[in-house]
């Protein structure tokens, strides 16, 4: 019910969440989380490194999770890979449900579990050089609070 | 046995992939990244910092001390950054 995938390309939040409810008359709650490239401190792109074969299996385990802890109807989650530019989209988790509660709450969590079980690595570019971004204690922490 | 690398390990390594048979003796996770340390200094400057390295064993995450059993593929990254 889930569907997950890779892609450079850039996606199109509004219309992935509309396609979630196309024809549909039994869902109450659409939650979308769309995350950006920021520039921060001069950032010129960001490149996203990925392993493919396991990326697609995290991101299909990751959805099947949420599955079995909320009521979803349907839901969509895309990650990027390649050379992004600030302003561009990275991410999107798209889940639909009956009530609001599970949408906000199975979003958040896939977030949570993408950001720290899916093998994806990002490097900073800026004028000064290139460097690979470290991992968060509290992406951790936050992906914690689900087990 | 396919070796696979990512972000600064596959950068300090300086490939992405190799094939490489390990000897039958070792038997952990562990035991398998010393041995791979050992082939060159590049090997050996992406695997010093053991508490940054994460490996897969056929695009499963394990532990450092997990027993290495037979698996066809090996990755070898720093802990993940994506979303």
């Amino acid at each position: 019910m889930i569907a997950a995938r890779t892609q450079a390309e850039p996606f199109d939040a509004a219309a992935e969440a509309a396609a979630l409810t196309a024809g549909r008359v039994d869902i109450g709650a659409v939650v979308t989380f769309t995350g950006l490239v920021r520039a921060d401190d001069g950032l010129t792109s960001l490149t996203l490194e990925h392993y493919p074969a396991m990326t697609n299996r995290q991101m299909a385990t990751i959805a099947h999770e949420a599955e079995h802890r909320w009521p979803i109807s349907a839901g969509t989650i895309i990650h990027r890979h390649g050379r992004l530019l600030p302003g561009e989209p990275i991410v999107l988790v798209a889940i639909a449900s009956p009530h609001r509660a599970a949408a906000f709450e199975a979003a958040e969590f896939l977030m949570d579990w993408l950001k720290t079980k899916a093998p994806f690595w990002k490097a900073e570019e800026r004028d000064s050089g290139t460097s690979w971004v470290a991992a968060k204690h509290e992406d951790d922490l936050a992906a914690a609070r689900w087990s | 046995m396919d070796f696979l690398y990512f972000a600064w390990v596959r950068e300090r390594i300086g490939i992405a992939e190799e094939q490489l048979a390990p000897p039958p003796e070792i038997t952990t996770v562990a035991g398998l990244l010393d041995w791979l340390a050992a082939r060159s200094p590049g090997h050996a400057a992406a695997l010093a910092d053991r508490s940054a390295i994460r490996v897969a064993l056929d695009q499963a995450f394990v532990p450092l001390g997990a027993p290495l059993g037979r698996p066809a593929e090996i990755a070898i990254f720093p802990p993940v950054t994506g979303g």
